[in-house]
């Protein structure tokens, strides 16, 4: 047993429902108790969706436990092909179903639907969201997938959008552009927008490209197997990772053509002097391993930031993730525990955090600036508007989404000029968040004033400049100004000690 | 009082048939109930046993997270415990001893039994005594299920609350218990209410903390505020207490009705009710009327989801001037829902569980003006141009007694509104 407050992924059979959703002329039959429902709204709500998910629960209950089960689901799977017609169904069971042993894959085989049933084994105690959008896509493509000639033109497929992903419908559409400009055709994208039928074609492309390993990875290496179709390794998230995908394409397809760049001002923007203010901005970077991997590089090579931490809440990148924090001189932080999370960004007093919606909560509380790059996601992660994070588009998104929550330029410097203003201190916040500025903001940082090692105290003079310092540089003064003190055996922190802190570590 | 009540239908639907249907249920389980009784017991903490999906639902149910460090968790069923390596005893207990480590405010801990648990069958109930003992008597360690095999939505608070009663102190004397959480500004007011008719031994059932002095005993009457209490009434029924039955508070007239249903037990004077309730229903009428204007003439359907909607929809039948075309509850218990359905004029098709494809197939037909239903089923009847208030909301906002009645009122206008701002046509 493992206590959790807040939990990263959902279960395995909630990635199943994403390649399903995100699908077309698919049905999802799932064995669940009543109440395994509430994962529609995931989808009509946080991403606005105006269909129902393709699922039927049988939604069994405890009067049915003795009863017949397997019946039950029968039926459900009979009513769901007689009712939506699907091309092909898939099958499989929650949680509390996978206890009662009711093999709805065997279930459904002996009925005979004149369709493909492909049998899910999503082992809900041991793996996943992530891990069961992967294995039903795999094995969607790996039931339906059918050795073809590849097509006259070079073409490829797009694997690893599914319903429910971080900006998938944006970025599709930007790599999409590109390809079309590299003049590769698309042959299949899926599993967000495929039918069954167009699943059954993908051995037609020439190559694949896997956009999300988290959710592509098994499929892309089983077409590579099976298909000869190579797949990228490149994420083409930031400029540079954008040009490097650009690059592998070229050698995959043999493309020349020319690419217009004139759309990136991403590099422009962040080489132009009112970005200064950036540079060595300490970050902590959170969420899947894939948008966290391509998140540093975009931080500390395009942005100027430095990293000072970074983690994914996924184990299967756990290697990666902690190569990766290596060569940046971090420690990796791989964890799917909310607090340990909160409690290494409290440590680490970062002037920024870019993670999921959970850090973004962190962050409200500890009054650190956060930015959204990794699912989880919450509604207002999706967005009206077109906002990919992949390509040269995507890259002038996240230079623009990551410096919203931080205090401009030189309304920095006014704050540190004129921090006692009663209107204009650093308690009322960035300036252009005008609702964003309550109290509250400006207390969560006063609770971590505390001395938190009892063997340096902070004399109240000492405390009081610390407190004239703007909050967004504040916590990160009191950690350096501890560990100087420290490093020299001081047990006390003077004014002196303070500003002997700041010239020490002044970069 | 009663020459303002618009009387009783000839017909009500307490004899109705109902419409019984078995198939998928698009409903939330037990589980989702703990979004709101965490925060109106502010001493307790509900520890779910069960599995990353329970979890899951936790955080995603309520639609947006509560990220005030939660009073709830859920223990992780791991294979370890499945397959009978672990005592699973052993890892609640350990679970358990970090956990009040952790948060020493705690004073009373719910163990919540989930479908995985229930299941295996893991027996919560000897762990709580076997806890309870252990914390005594700093804390309280009781449990309930939660599961969606056993319990439906609101189900969850009342498997909750029934939990609580066998525990409550007996006592002989004369005393009404009020059975129901309610936003803490509605539960003053409710207190108000009853403190200025003269009923001074009013005790609320779940109380914000444990030190509350409830007690319970053979001269206990009580009232219910929601209409998902059954297995609670059963309980304290068991335990000697007498229901008082009546509509729900929702609305003047229902507030009315179930003030007066405690007025005539405790005796008070017509003239006391009269000068006590003037003026709030006065104002609970003008603000409902303001709301109306909007429903008035329109029709309604609701899909089962809280088990509020019977006194719901004599609400906007009787006061907002609404026409009901079936009135779906999850459950329907004639001892609770009895006095709302005699309220309600006949006419509408009265449905107790659901198939929900087949109600949908109803709803498309029956087109109504106004569909009220859960969140799954919401945007995609929006995108179908029907127009919809979803159900969560009700359980969630402030709607019960007088003060609350236009707000009620508004909940249901403001769709329908909005739609008219927006230009789209109401069909």
């Amino acid at each position: 047993m493992k206590l959790t407050v807040w939990t990263y992924e959902g279960p395995p059979h909630v990635g199943a429902m994403r390649v399903a959703t995100g699908m077309k002329g698919l049905h999802y039959v799932l064995h669940a108790p009543q109440g395994d429902t509430y994962a529609d709204l995931l989808f009509t709500m946080i991403e606005r969706r105006d269909h129902r998910p393709p699922v039927t629960y049988t939604t069994f209950q405890a009067r049915d436990l003795g009863a017949d089960t397997a019946g039950l689901f029968k039926d459900a799977c009979q009513d769901a092909y007689d009712r939506f017609q699907p091309e092909a169904i898939i099958v499989g069971a929650s949680c509390t179903a996978e206890l009662i042993q009711d093999d709805p894959g065997g279930l459904a085989e002996t009925m005979g639907l004149p369709i493909p049933v492909i049998a899910l084994e999503l082992p809900s105690y041991q793996r996943k969201e992530n891990f069961g959008a992967d294995e039903t896509f795999f094995q969607i493509v790996k039931h339906l997938a059918q050795p073809m000639e590849k097509t006259k033109r070079v073409s490829c497929n797009i694997i690893g959008p599914t319903a429910l992903g971080f900006r998938h419908r944006d970025d599709v559409a930007e790599i999409t552009n590109l390809l079309y400009e590299l003049g590769i055709e698309v042959n299949v994208t899926g599993p967000m927008g495929a039918t069954p039928a167009d699943i059954a074609k993908m051995g037609q492309a020439h190559f694949n490209l896997l956009l999300y390993p988290e959710t592509g990875e098994t499929a892309a290496r089983y077409c590579e197997k099976t298909f000869d179709q190579p797949y990228t390794k490149v994420i083409p998230i930031g400029a540079g990772a954008t040009w490097d995908f650009i690059e592998e394409i070229r050698t995959l397809s043999g493309s020349t053509n020319k690419i217009d760049s004139e759309r990136l001002r991403q590099t422009w923007w962040s080489r132009s002097v009112d970005s200064t203010y950036l540079t060595g901005k300490r970050v902590f970077i959170f969420g899947d391993g894939t948008h966290v991997k391509a998140a540093a590089r975009v931080a500390r090579d395009e942005m100027g930031f430095e990293v000072v931490g970074m983690g994914c809440y996924n184990r299967e990148f756990a290697r990666d993730v902690r190569a990766l924090a290596k060569e940046y001189g971090v420690e990796a932080l791989i964890t799917d525990d909310y607090l340990l999370v909160e409690q290494t960004i409290e440590d680490l007093q970062p002037e920024m955090i870019l993670g999921t919606q959970m850090e973004r909560h962190i962050g409200k509380r500890l009054g650190i600036p956060c930015a959204v790059i990794s699912a989880p996601v919450h509604v207002q992660d999706f967005p009206a508007r077109y906002s990919p994070q992949m390509g040269f588009e995507g890259a002038n998104v996240l230079f623009d989404t990551w410096i919203h929550p931080l205090v401009m330029g030189l309304e920095e410097h006014l704050l540190h000029m004129f921090r006692d203003d009663f209107e204009f201190n650093d308690a009322a916040g960035p300036s252009h968040h005008g609702g964003h500025s309550p109290k509250k903001a400006a207390s969560a940082p006063e609770q971590i004033e505390a001395p938190v090692d009892d063997n340096v105290i902070w004399l109240t003079d000492a405390e009081r400049e610390l407190k004239k310092i703007p909050f967004f540089v504040r916590g990160k003064a009191r950690r350096n100004t501890e560990s100087y003190a420290a490093d020299r055996g001081l047990n006390q922190i003077s004014v002196d000690t303070l500003y002997e802190a700041k010239a020490h570590f002044a970069r | 009082m009663t020459e303002q009540m618009i009387p009783p239908p000839l017909g009500g639907c307490r004899s109705a048939p109902v419409l019984k249907q078995r198939g998928q249920r698009e409903v939330f389980c037990g589980l989702t109930g703990i979004i709101w009784l965490h925060r109106k017991m502010q001493d307790a903490f509900f520890l779910v046993v069960g599995s990353r999906t329970c979890a899951h639902l936790l955080q995603s149910a309520a639609g947006v997270m509560i990220f005030a460090e939660p009073r709830f968790g859920t223990a992780i069923l791991e294979e370890a415990d499945l397959a009978g390596l672990n005592d699973a005893h052993d890892e609640l207990d350990r679970e358990v001893a970090t956990l009040l480590a952790r948060r020493p405010d705690i004073r009373q801990l719910f163990l919540v039994g989930s479908c995985p648990s229930e299941v295996i069958k893991l027996d919560l109930n000897r762990a709580a005594e076997r806890l309870t003992v252990e914390y005594a008597p700093k804390v309280r360690v009781l449990e309930y299920s939660g599961s969606g095999i056993e319990t439906t939505f609101t189900q969850g608070e009342d498997a909750c609350l029934a939990a609580m009663v066998p525990v409550l102190p007996k006592t002989e004397a004369r005393n009404l218990v009020v059975v129901g959480a309610l936003p803490d500004v509605v539960e003053d007011q409710m207190l108000g209410l009853l403190d200025g008719l003269g009923i001074d031994t009013v005790h609320v059932l779940p109380s914000r903390t444990i030190e509350s002095e409830i007690a319970i005993g053979p001269n206990t009457v009580y009232a219910l505020t929601q209409p998902f209490l059954n297995e609670t009434h059963a309980a304290l029924e068991r335990r000697g207490a007498r229901h008082l039955p009546a509509p729900f508070p929702m609305g003047e007239e229902g507030t009315t009705a179930w003030l007066n249903a405690i007025a005539i037990e405790f005796g008070v004077a017509s003239e006391t009710f009269e000068t006590v309730t003037e003026a709030p229903r006065r104002r609970a009428r003008q603000a409902v009327a303001q709301a109306a204007q909007q429903l008035n003439g329109k029709s309604v359907f609701f899909f089962p989801d809280s088990q509020l909607e019977i006194p719901l929809a004599r609400f906007l039948t009787r006061e907002c001037g609404m026409t009901a075309l079936e009135v779906g509850s999850p459950y329907i218990h004639d001892a609770i829902h009895g006095p709302d359905l005699e309220l309600l004029a006949a006419g509408p098709q009265i449905s107790e569980g659901q198939d929900v494809d087949l109600q949908l197939d109803r709803c498309r037909e029956a087109r109504p003006d106004l569909t009220v239903c859960g969140l799954g089923l919401a945007n995609p009847l929006e995108a179908e141009g029907l127009s919809t208030k979803w159900a969560i909301e009700l359980v969630f906002t402030p709607v019960h007694f007088y003060e609350q009645a236009g707000d009620l009122a508004s909940l249901f206008a403001r769709p329908l509104h909005r739609k008219e701002i927006l230009g789209v046509a109401a069909e």
